[in-house]
């Protein structure tokens, strides 16, 4: 077993996961912070739901929805993207269990930009659409990036879900985190067990770091009185 | 009296409490007092269209701003708002929001700057400003963007007075023949300077 290809993978795992999310994540953040509409509720708590699942109970639900005997999985199937056992669905696991994360973090970022200021751009003849890219985005930014950091962080550490679906197959989707369980059980694993654990601790460190230093960065921003 | 240019007649929901507010403007200057959380600044938001929960009427400038049915969104109104905080845009220099309207050329943008002893400042960051400096950017922005209606709530209350009376002459004069404003005060001295009709919302 080779621990670089291992993280390899999860960083690719890691970055494609998040780099789905971002629009929608910012997107629903915005709507539940902003927005009151019918099914908000709903909306939040199905958002919300892999961070109070077990993930292996995530896996299972996104096998039956993407598996091969539903008619999403053949759909995605025919266009060349099968979702399990494949890493397709190891970014898929890994969208789905990071998003939550990416959501509240957006949500609060939006939730702390004072929204007269929208309102005052707004009153200055500029409509909502553009009042979002010039005023709520740039101010909710450092939120929205620090949102990213925490979900990538979390698809990194997947394992349930991506076992479930994706499985564990060495070079296709086995990240650090199935890696780790497989080392745990291979003769003279250990040396990459290691390997994989301090990959696995300083990707994290860095991540919460990021995170971190983003959030003061959004605080500091959003206080124009100093 | 000169011809009514606004007339309000709303519902505020001020926290807990509704309070109706009828109004009609007939000179260049609005003056709105009353005491504090009797719905001034309420008003102004009613008037710019960024009061969603107010119910009743708006007429400006021979237009339905708000009625049954009817609801004028605020960028088609034309409002150039000061609000009492200021609100500057932390993430914009000052420049930047003195022309955040995109109404008016660089020659304007510096002339206003000039008028209000902000030239230095249009590099800085809002987050660098002193409150007093604050308020008058925000006055600036409001001027520049050429609104049909100035809303001004309190907008000199961070200003010494000195530079307050300046200013009440430089706003004054400006205003004489360009837009209509609506004036929210706690001191009389602006409705003075600023020949305005006085209307007292607590008692109406």
């Amino acid at each position: 077993m080779d621990p670089a290809n291992a993280i390899r993978l999860s960083l690719l795992v890691g970055a494609a996961a998040t780099s789905l999310a971002l629009v929608p994540a910012i997107t629903v953040g915005y709507a539940l912070s902003r927005w009151r509409f019918p099914g908000k509720f709903m909306v939040s708590t199905l958002v919300m739901a892999p961070l109070v699942l077990p993930p292996v109970v995530t896996g299972l639900l996104l096998l039956w929805t993407f598996g091969r005997s539903s008619p999403v999985g053949q759909a995605m199937e025919a266009i060349g993207l099968p979702v399990p056992f494949s890493l397709i669905g190891a970014i898929l696991s890994a969208f789905v269990v990071g998003f939550p994360f990416f959501v509240l973090t957006v949500r609060a970022a939006f939730d702390a930009v004072d929204p007269r200021m929208e309102e005052l751009s707004r009153s200055f003849g500029v409509p909502p659409i553009r009042t979002f890219f010039q005023v709520s985005l740039p101010l909710a930014m450092p939120g929205i990036a620090a949102g990213t950091v925490l979900a990538f962080a979390r698809a990194l550490g997947e394992f349930g879900a991506t076992a479930v679906i994706a499985g564990n197959i060495e070079g296709r989707t086995r990240t650090i985190a199935l890696a780790v369980y497989a080392s745990l059980d291979a003769p003279d694993g250990e040396r990459a067990t290691r390997t994989l654990l301090l990959a696995s601790v300083a990707i994290s460190a860095a991540a919460l770091f990021g995170f971190e230093a983003l959030n003061r960065w959004h605080r500091h921003r959003l206080h124009a009185d100093g | 009296m000169a011809e009514p240019w606004i007339h309000v007649d709303v519902t505020l929901q001020i926290g807990p409490r509704k309070q109706r507010v009828q109004l009609t403007g007939a000179r260049q200057v609005l003056g709105i007092v009353g005491p504090s959380g009797c719905g001034k600044t309420t008003l102004l938001r009613v008037i710019a269209g960024a009061e969603s929960r107010a119910s009743g009427d708006v007429h400006a400038l021979g237009e339905v701003w708000q009625g049954p049915g009817q609801f004028v969104p605020a960028w088609k109104r034309g409002v150039g708002w000061v609000p009492q905080d200021a609100l500057l845009l932390p993430h914009l220099t000052t420049l930047q929001n003195l022309e955040y309207a995109g109404r008016s050329s660089r020659e304007e943008t510096l002339e206003i700057a000039d008028l209000l002893g902000v030239t230095e400042l249009i590099h800085r960051s809002p987050r660098h400003l002193s409150g007093g400096e604050r308020q008058r950017v925000a006055l600036g922005r409001a001027l520049l963007a050429k609104p049909r209606i100035l809303l001004l709530d309190e907008p000199f209350s961070a200003l010494d007075p000195a530079l307050r009376s300046r200013l009440r002459r430089v706003i004054a004069d400006r205003i004489q023949n360009g837009p209509r404003a609506v004036l929210v005060t706690h001191d009389e001295r602006d409705l003075d300077a600023f020949d305005a009709q006085r209307v007292d919302i607590s008692s109406v």
